[in-house]
């Protein structure tokens, strides 16, 4: 890459940037007149100079031949002019001047809107060939670099870029010609206060660059700091389990202030020098009005310079220390972003690029692997130099069934990464199909090879996107997509040089899995997590996932009827003792007060449990309804009963964790607040003491807290309140609440909530499991598995896939690997985190897809396994010791021969 | 439902729980948690460990003794009777299955509470130990009769 900014600008903007320079120049006479009509304004209309007797009259647009006396000795009239009378003068030079004001702004409008998307492409153009190299770094780059860093610099730190390309070549040339001008004026007028002028300027054209050089400095180091900054507070987010596992959040903090020190210390450094350098440079072109006016001054009293030249020199003076400023704050921006720009380019520059051509999209049918692997005296070495594997010498076949098996750091996992091209052979050649690993493009190793580890990681998305992420290789149709691309969004995208294709279309290709359409695709990945022991997890996850019932409208109508015939079986299926349903009619026992006054779901956050003591709202339906005082001495009397039962027990007391309703170490506040109220009314209680009581006594359950508290009454009171409260609600432009009605779907909660609707007794012994088989059962009955199981494909897997378990990311992995229909599929202890009777029968599922393909088409395993035992399930084996491919043979061979076979399986 | 003094009563009414202190006794009902079983369900199997104690509050449980494939009702259980607090006291395993004959509600106490109301009150601990004694003299009279009683058949 162009390790020059100016340059790499220059290159990429050359004729946008000369059309601005024409339409600057083209701008200054609109300019000028703008400056200089007024003058005229003043002088002949107003005051009236050429106006003098009643009926003179001017000339509008007259126009001479500038410098027409000098050449051809007499004034050469260009236009004669519109002949105006003193008031209808006025007039014209004043619209004029209207005219100019609004040519000029409208000049300004388009060189500013022209510089800021020159400044815009280029940047977009920058960060894009930035990116593009992240995917061509070898992967071994990655170890090295963390993450954050490199989002940092193509995020942030090219940002200041883009304000300056717009600027970097006209704003000199506009600023400097200005600056010439002025100086020339001042030259003209006297040749001795000329040279002094040059001279200061020239001092600071000297003076300032060396003070400068510690100022680059400086911002090298604080771009290296602010990304190193970036860098670690990444790593700490990401690993921040690690920190609250070994007690080390100290340790971070510590470690944050150091560098937030050096940042400080580096910027304030920064500030320090660069308002020493203003300042300097103030002073020096203030020293130059002194000497204008102190030695102009008396050479026009001694008589040597005449005060119409002074006053010319002074007026000239005065248009100099503006651009020459400007020149300055230029040059002092080119340097900070020059800086920058090489930093960033440093750290993208390496020859270890992989080469563009191996990322293309292929022209025609990918090919598949015709014969396999031939591995000639592989050596890896790793970063510090200690050999990983020493000089293997095989060939794999593109169908075998290889186990490659080996103790922990034999080489085995090693040599499973050269195959797949993520670790690089150091030495001796490794060739597939004939072609060497690294000459093999994108698209073979990447679809025709399918690799896996242990690790995962999958980016934020739903459960089928990441399982069709490996169907996206290319665009269905790059042609169509194109067509329909808007011509800016194309046009704009090539003239930054970004990519070609565009994203916003159908990148899924569903041959490739072998179905034609996004149902059939569906299927598909139900029959593939089946195959994976994933598909109940996928189901139930779909389950407790929530659904837009004006998105799914027939699915929800049929959860509602679902709902129907689960509460009209209660009593079939014996739950009516233990499931209680939300009925708007019925005060729910098995809810809080709380909870059946709202009788919905928040959507909300003032509407969420713990925010209800102290919504202004439900206050207010409380004191219409006559609640307000009752619930009060209610959690009054919870309080006091409380703190009269567990008042007196150790904190680390285990009849604690009986209380739901209140935290231990709450216990003293709530004392200190029944002795502050004692018998005081309500509306006396300050209002954070009424919300502490309130608290209770919203949370209160009768049939768990069993207090006796609740009277019937109170609860018919709570709802009629219930029904005021709702009628508010629904008054309000956005409601806040998903109330719970028999007959709508409460789109805020889970599908399974949703045909419940209800609450489950915490009383009975396994009640919610009961609960939730039995609508599993329900659904499957009513044939809405599919549609819950497609739900559960839309779960949002969280950032890196965190939502699920390990087992589970392990087992998306592999049904993912399985999709992608490969020739050869390889695999470092993929698996670990399975059971070994699971991994067993993951092994099997692979082989059985593997035979699913005809004979001399079958797919090749090659696995490294977990465990050793594992190996004779293969046709071959392969085994590792100290990076020495010590034996190569047939299974049974191995496993009924070999002495290190044996040792390893033990 | 019946509230947690009614439920302070009913363990009054355990002669384990019969001389303890009301609050505590409040306390050991506000911890407990009520559950309900239908007719056949277990409240515990024979072998499991133990890791509460039960209060029957009303129905009747039968105490079901497996022995290999058969199933034997040794004994059954009404209103106010206290189970399984053996399996929490010492860790043995259960050594009876509980299965409610009808609608059973019971009062289940975990055993960490047992425990911690224990070490809060030594008069309950007295009365564990003195509760524990008498069975166990009974239970070896038990045994001394039968012994009698096999030494005769022998004879």
């Amino acid at each position: 890459m162009e390790r020059n900014l100016l340059r790499y600008i220059w290159q990429h903007s050359r004729s946008d940037q000369l059309w601005m320079l024409v339409i600057i120049l083209a701008s200054m006479p609109t300019y000028f007149l703008s400056l200089e009509l007024p003058k005229r304004l003043v002088n002949e209309p107003i005051q009236g100079v050429g106006f003098e007797n009643p009926g003179d009259t001017g000339f509008f647009l007259q126009m001479h031949l500038p410098f027409g006396e000098t050449l051809f000795g007499r004034p050469i009239m260009l236009f004669e002019g519109f002949e105006f009378e003193r008031i209808g003068f006025l007039w014209a030079l004043s619209i004029s001047f209207l005219a100019l004001v609004v040519a000029n702004g409208l000049f300004k409008l388009y060189i500013n809107t022209y510089k800021g998307r020159m400044g815009e492409r280029i940047l977009r153009r920058l960060r894009y060939e930035l990116f593009d190299r992240v995917l061509r770094y070898p992967l071994s780059r990655f170890r090295r670099t963390r993450a954050s860093e490199i989002a940092s610099m193509i995020k942030d730190e090219v940002e200041p870029m883009g304000e300056f390309i717009g600027d970097a070549f006209t704003q000199p040339l506009f600023l400097g010609g200005q600056a010439l001008v002025a100086l020339l004026f001042i030259f003209l007028q006297n040749l001795y206060l000329g040279f002094a002028t040059m001279i200061v300027i020239a001092f600071q054209a000297w003076l300032i660059p060396i003070l400068r050089r510690r100022l680059i400095e400086l911002g090298k180091q604080r771009q290296i700091a602010a990304r190193q900054f970036a860098g670690r507070l990444g790593e700490v987010v990401e690993g921040i389990q690690e920190a609250h596992t070994n007690d080390t959040t100290n340790l971070e903090r510590a470690e944050m202030t150091s560098i937030l020190g050096r940042l400080f210390f580096i910027r304030f450094e920064l500030f320090q020098r660069k308002f020493s350098v203003k300042f300097i440079n103030n002073l020096l072109i203030q020293f130059l009005s002194f000497f204008f006016y102190a030695v102009g001054g008396y050479l026009a009293i001694r008589g040597t310079l005449d005060i119409g030249q002074l006053l010319g020199v002074i007026v000239a003076y005065k248009d100099l220390p503006a651009p020459v400023r400007g020149l300055i704050d230029h040059d002092q921006k080119r340097l900070t972003v020059e800086v920058r720009y090489m930093q960033i380019i440093e750290q993208f520059t390496g020859d270890e690029l992989q080469p563009k051509e191996l990322h293309q999209i292929p022209e025609s049918e990918v090919p598949n692997i015709k014969e396999g692997y031939e591995i000639n005296r592989l050596g890896v070495e790793d970063e510090t130099g200690s050999k990983l594997i020493e000089s293997a010498t095989l060939n794999i076949g593109k169908s075998e069934r290889v186990a490659v098996i080996g103790k922990f750091g034999s080489g085995s996992s090693t040599f499973t990464e050269v195959l797949a091209r993520i670790t690089p052979a150091t030495s001796g050649k490794v060739t597939l199909d004939k072609v060497s690993l690294e000459d093999q493009p994108e698209y073979i190793m990447g679809r025709r090879i399918a690799f896996l580890d242990g690790g995962t990681y999958f980016p934020q998305g739903s459960v089928s996107d990441t399982l069709s992420y490996v169907l996206k290789n290319q665009p269905n149709d790059p042609e169509a997509a194109e067509s329909n691309t808007d011509s800016l969004k194309k046009m704009e995208r090539k003239r930054s040089a970004n990519f070609h294709l565009e994203f916003e279309t159908d990148w899924i290709n569903y041959e490739k899995a072998g179905v034609s359409n996004q149902d059939e695709l569906a299927e598909k990945f139900r029959e593939i997590l089946t195959d994976v022991n994933l598909e109940a997890d996928i189901r139930a996850l779909g389950l407790r996932g929530s659904l837009d019932p004006e998105e799914f409208p027939e699915l929800a109508s049929a959860l509602l009827e679902a709902r129907e015939i689960f509460r009209g079986r209660l009593v079939e299926l014996g739950f009516d003792e233990f499931v209680e349903p939300f009925d708007p009619q019925k005060y729910n026992t098995q809810s809080s007060v709380g909870e059946n006054l709202l009788f919905g779901t928040a959507i909300t956050k003032g509407f969420e449990d713990s925010a209800l003591p102290a919504n202004a709202i439900i206050r207010k339906i409380l004191d219409d309804n006559e609640l307000h005082n009752p619930l009060f001495d209610m959690g009054k009397e919870v309080a006091s009963t409380t703190i009269e039962l567990f008042g007196d027990l150790d904190p680390g007391n285990p009849f604690f964790d009986q209380l739901n309703y209140m935290n231990p170490e709450d216990l003293p506040l709530y004392r200190e607040v029944l002795s502050n109220i004692g018998d005081s009314p309500l509306e006396s209680v300050p209002e954070r003491n009424r919300v502490l009581i309130m608290r209770l006594s919203l949370s209160y359950i009768e049939e768990q807290n069993r207090l006796g508290l609740l009277t019937e009454e109170m609860q018919s009171k709570i709802l009629t309140a219930r029904k005021a409260l709702h009628e508010k609600l629904e008054s309000l432009p956005v409601m806040p609440v998903a109330f719970y009605e028999p007959e709508t779907y409460n789109s805020a909660a889970s599908i399974l909530e949703n045909v419940l609707l209800g609450r489950v007794s915490s009383t009975t012994a396994e009640g919610y499991e009961r609960v939730s088989g039995a609508i599993q059962n329900l659904l499957d009955e009513l044939e809405l598995t599919d549609d819950v199981f497609r739900m559960g494909l839309t779960f949002n897997i969280g950032s890196g896939g965190k939502q699920l378990s390990e087992t589970q990311r392990q087992k998306l992995h592999l049904a993912r690997a399985l999709l992608k229909n490969p020739d050869i599929l390889i695999a470092n202890q993929a698996l670990n985190s399975l059971s070994a009777r699971e991994q067993r029968e993951m092994m099997e599922t692979v082989f059985r897809y593997a035979d699913r393909r005809d004979e001399d088409n079958r797919m090749g395993v090659i696995w490294a396994p977990m465990q050793a035992g594992f190996a004779n399930m293969f046709d071959r084996i392969l085994i590792f010791e100290d990076g020495e491919l010590v034996e190569d043979n047939p299974s049974e061979q191995i496993v009924s021969n070999s002495e290190r076979y044996k040792e390893l399986v033990v | 439902m019946a509230t947690l003094t009614e439920e302070v009563e009913m363990l009054r009414k355990i002669p384990l729980f019969a001389s303890i202190d009301p609050g505590k006794l409040k306390l050991l009902a506000f911890a407990s948690d009520r559950k309900v079983y239908k007719a056949g369900q277990d409240l515990f199997k024979q072998g499991e460990t133990g890791d509460s104690a039960y209060v029957i509050v009303s129905g009747v449980a039968d105490v079901v003794v497996e022995n290999d494939a058969d199933e034997l009702v040794v004994a059954s259980l009404g209103e106010n009777e206290f189970i399984g607090e053996i399996s929490i006291l010492c860790d043995v395993p259960r050594t009876a299955t509980i299965r409610a004959r009808e609608e059973l509600q019971t009062l289940k106490i975990k055993k960490e509470h047992f425990l911690g109301l224990v070490t809060q009150v030594p008069d309950l601990g007295i009365e564990v130990m003195r509760e524990l004694a008498s069975r166990l003299s009974k239970t070896t009279a038990e045994l001394g009769e039968a012994r009698r009683e096999l030494s005769d058949v022998k004879k």
